[in-house]
Formats: structure tokens, sequence, C-alpha cells
């Protein structure tokens, strides 16, 4: 079974380049198999089980963070998928955290980006853009042919291996050689890693404490002035 | 890469239905307009020649440069892209300042930055009122403005063969100079429009109906006999035009002289 990671911020339109990967590989007679990740909130299992009758369900981290959910719960949601007999097992995450890039090692990274997002966007986004294997910028069709080519300039600064494929989401225009990379993408080979490292994040907001001030906590903390470093035991 | 022609093979239109034109090729130096109803689908063609279609757009149709599938490094390489388009967008979403915007389009299309940049800019300024101004932010610039700077970069930073513009009538700036500036390159230019001064002007025009290519027409001698007339018209329009842009009061007096300059009084 192959399985894709498909991050990106908030309605970049992640479901909507989805969705135009599911009609063409079905077309193709491949089995696919759905899950989406977010914190409180999301319909995409109803549209992909009910648009295309593929197995497809949700997951809500909700106190946790939706990416470390994400690490928590893959390796079950592979089981799962394995078990309806999919070729291919989709992953819409949240896109929430940008630091924990929720990309598995060898096996296809791809991150939504929208075209109208601001130049300044790729530079911002760290690890969940310069880990990805394929950036899909959407929403060309709402910007100049200039600003697009500007745009893919940056994320090409940002991350000089991505692959980068402009596309018209609604009109699944563009769609195609992400298909193609799908169809040749590595297969799953336990055991799985996250890609890259993961933040360091062990402290004591991790595990509820309340009180602003980093001389209030102990694990990995921080000052305004100066590096992180470990406090207490 | 040498452009001698570009072509478009018919798809369906809106109803599904082929085509009436099935092929229309456009040759080096041919300016060629897309007229047509508003909805009718000129924006669609358009955009499926820029988008080098391969059956893979809605409308099925396909676009060869020189005969052939175009190379998919003419999309994902934008520097060796032969296709400008100006899209009907009067604004810019991107929070750089002008200069820098142009200096990174101008690296992306494969230029020297500095002359460049002063060029496009030279190029805007005879199209707009109020010039741009190269440190502003992209995000200021007016509808005119914006569209300018976007004709002066596809024409002189993109330095592209073949060059679309979507509606350019539209668009708040000097249009007649708009058209003289870009009749001194020599390149493949559409120009969707709406405008008899622009079609005419054109070697041939493909009308369009319900997302189809209906019907390509070539401008006559008759038609190029009543587009010099019609020019007379539009200019004693937009000299009207321009003396209510610089706070004149017209006069009857003014109206008598400017028809009787264009030969309709006597
Ligand atoms: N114009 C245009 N709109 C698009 C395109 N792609 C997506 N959209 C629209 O953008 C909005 C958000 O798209 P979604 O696919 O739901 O985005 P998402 O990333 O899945 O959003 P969340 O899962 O809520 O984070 C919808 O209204 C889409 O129709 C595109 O290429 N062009
Ligand atoms: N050949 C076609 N097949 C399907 N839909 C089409 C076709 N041509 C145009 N359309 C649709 O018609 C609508 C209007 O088209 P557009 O190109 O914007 O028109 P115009 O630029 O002439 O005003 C768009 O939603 C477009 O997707
Ligand atoms: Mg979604
Ligand atoms: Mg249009
Ligand atoms: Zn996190």
């Amino acid at each position: 079974m192959k399985l894709v990671i498909c991050a990106g911020p908030p309605t970049t339109g992640k479901t909507t380049v989805l969705k135009q990967v599911t009609k063409k590989l079905i077309a193709d007679g491949r089995r696919l198999a759905f899950l989406k990740i977010d914190v409180q909130y999301a319909e995409e299992d109803e549209i992909f089980s009910s648009e295309f009758s593929i197995p497809a369900r949700k997951v809500y981290s909700g106190e946790l963070c939706p990416d470390h959910c994400n690490v928590m719960v893959l390796g079950d949601a592979i089981e799962w998928a394995s078990k309806h007999d999919a070729e291919i097992l989709l992953v819409e995450t949240a896109g929430l955290c940008l630091r924990c890039s929720p990309y598995v090692e060898g096996l296809l990274g791809l991150i939504v980006l929208e075209a109208t997002s601001g130049m300044n966007l790729p530079r911002k986004i760290g690890p969940m853009l310069s880990l990805a294997d394929i950036a899909m910028v959407t929403k060309i069709d709402l910007v100049s042919q200039a600003e697009r080519e500007v745009f893919r300039a940056r994320i090409q600064e940002a991350a000089p291996d991505v692959s980068i494929i402009e596309t018209n989401a609604l009109h699944g225009i563009g769609i195609d050689p992400l298909v193609r990379r799908i169809a040749q993408a590595n297969e799953i080979k336990f055991p799985l890693f996250l890609r890259g490292n993961p933040p360091v994040g062990t402290c004591t907001i991790c595990v509820g404490k309340k009180e602003i001030g980093w001389k209030q906590h102990f694990g990995v903390v921080r000052p305004l002035e100066g590096e992180i470093f470990y406090q207490g035991e | 890469m040498t452009i001698a022609d570009l072509t478009v093979t018919g798809g369906r239109g809106k109803d599904g239905r082929a085509e009436p034109v099935s092929e229309i090729t456009l040759r080096m130096g041919d300016i060629v307009s897309i007229v047509g109803p508003t909805g009718c689908g000129k924006t669609t063609l358009i955009n499926d020649i820029e988008l080098f279609a391969n059956r893979n757009t809605p409308s099925g149709r396909r676009v060869l440069i020189n005969g052939e599938s175009a190379e998919e490094s003419c999309s994902s390489d934008p520097a060796r892209n032969p296709i400008a388009l100006i899209s009907q967008h009067t604004n810019f979403l991107s929070d750089l300042p002008v200069e820098d915007f142009l200096s990174i389009h101008a690296t992306v299309r494969a230029h020297e930055g500095g002359e460049a940049i002063r060029e496009t800019l030279g190029f805007a300024n005879k199209l707009t009122g109020e010039p741009i101004i190269r440190t502003s932010a992209m995000t200021e610039l007016s509808g005119g403005q914006t569209r300018a700077l976007l004709i002066a970069d596809a024409v002189v930073i993109g330095n592209s063969p073949i060059v679309l513009l979507d509606e350019i009538e539209n668009a708040g700036i000097h249009r007649t100079r708009a058209l003289e500036l870009l009749k001194e390159y020599r390149k493949i230019f559409v120009f969707v429009t709406h405008d008899p001064r622009i079609a005419l002007l054109s070697d041939y025009r493909v009308v369009m109906r319900n997302g189809a290519m209906q019907e390509v027409i070539l401008t006559g001698k008759e038609e190029g006999r009543v587009a010099a007339e019609l020019r007379k018209m539009d200019d004693l329009i937009l000299d009207f035009r321009n003396r209510i842009r610089l706070g004149e009061r017209l006069t009857e007096n003014v109206l008598e002289e400017q028809m009787k300059a264009c030969g309709y009084l006597t």
C-alpha cells in the first residue's frame, strides 16, 4: 500500500486537490482510503465516502496537537486501510502546526499552498514546506501569471528540492502530474519514521501548567534573550 | 525556442458538442481577436492556450506549438515559457514593493535585473495617468496601474513571442497608446475584446458562443475602411474623455470644432 500525507495551511485547497486526485485514481482502477485529521470539526470523511464510495474516516485530535495526533494514529490507520483492501491511503492533515511536519520517511509528502497567500508565506512555514516532496499551488485562477511565477520562485528559494505543480483545483487543471507521482510512489515498508527532527517540546506547558513565564516551568524552556535550555532534574 | 506558429484544435462547447471551428493556426506576427458575449468562454480559451491544454481542461482542447504538444518544461520553467498572459485581474495580492517584484520576475524569466526594471516601468508609465513609483507596494497600485504594469511586464520582462491580453480596453489605461506600443513588437498577439477598434485592427477574429469557437472572420478591405472611420469617432470620444479628466467644462463650441476636424460638419 502507498501512503500520501497531505499537509498545508487551512483552506488552501487540500480537500479540493485530493478530490480531483481521487477521481482520476479511481478512473484508473485504483482502490483508495481516506483519513482526515483535525482538531474539532471536519466533514471530509462524509464528502469522500458519499462522492466516491471509498472507506473514509476522521479523527479529532481534541486536546492534542493535531500533527502529534497524526503520528500517534497513523499506524492504526494504515492497518484500517489495508483491512479495507486499499492500495493508496490519502491522509489530509489539519495543517495547523508548521513545525512538526507530519511527513513519513520514504513516502510521499505533499503540501498544498494557495497562490493568493502572499509572497512571504513560503519563508514562514519551515519544515512543512522544506520537508515536502511536492508543493501544489492552488487558486492560480485568482492571480496574474506574473504573480504566479514570482510565488513559484519564492517557494523554490525556501525549498530548493521540492517539485512545484500549479493547479486550478476547482477544474482539475494541473492535477495529472500529481496523479503520476502518486502512482509511482514507494510502497509502505515498516518500520515507519517521521521525516526530519520533531521539535523539542517536553515542558510543563505540555502537561497543562498554565502560568506565564519560563521561570515558572521545568523541562526545555527559553527566555526572550538567549537560547533554549533544560531546567529541572 | 523559435516559435513559428501556435495551433488550437477544437474541443467541446458548454453543451458538450464539438466546436464548429475544429482547428485554427496562429502564425508569428498575427494579431488575432477573440470576440463574443460575456460568459461565452473567451477567457477560458486563452487560459487553455496559456496552460498548453492537452485534452486535460474542461473544453478538451489541444494546443500545439510548431505543430507539436508543448513540452512540460514550458509550463514548469517560466524562463522557457513562450507565452505571457495578461489576465483580467486588476489587483495584485502580492505584498512586495514594485521593484522587488519586478526584480524577482526578471530573474525567473532569465533577465538582467536593473535595465529590465527601468524599461518595464518606463513602458507602464506611458500607459497610466499617475506614474507608478518603484518603491510602492504592489497592493497600493490602482486597477489601471496594475494592468499597465502587467502589460509592460509581459512584453519587456516576459519577452514572450506569444502575448495574450484579456479585455485591456476595460483596464483604465491609455488603450490606443498601448496598441501603438505593442505593434512595435513582432509577436503573436491575441486580444480578447469587446472593442471594435481592437477587433478591426486584428488580421482576423474568432467569434465565440456557448463555450465554442463558432467562426473565424478575416478583416477584409471594406472592414478596413469602416475601421478608419470608427477610429476617428473613437478619438473624438477619447478627446472628450480626456477633457473631463482634466477638469474642463465642455462647450458646444468645442464640440462643433471637433466634429468639423473629423469632417462630420462642414
Ligand atoms: N478559485 C479557486 N478556489 C479553490 C481552488 N482550490 C480550492 N478552492 C476553494 O478554496 C476553498 C477551500 O478549499 P478546501 O479544499 O476545502 O481547503 P482545505 O485545505 O481542505 O481546507 P481545510 O481542510 O478546512 O483546512 C473552497 O471554497 C474551494 O472551493 C482553486 O484552485 N481555485
Ligand atoms: N468549452 C467549455 N466547456 C465547459 N465550460 C466552459 C467552456 N467554455 C467556457 N466555460 C465556462 O463558462 C464560464 C464563462 O467562461 P469565461 O471564459 O469566463 O467567459 P468570458 O471570458 O467570455 O466572459 C466559465 O465558468 C467557464 O468555465
Ligand atoms: Mg479539507
Ligand atoms: Mg472573460
Ligand atoms: Zn505540533
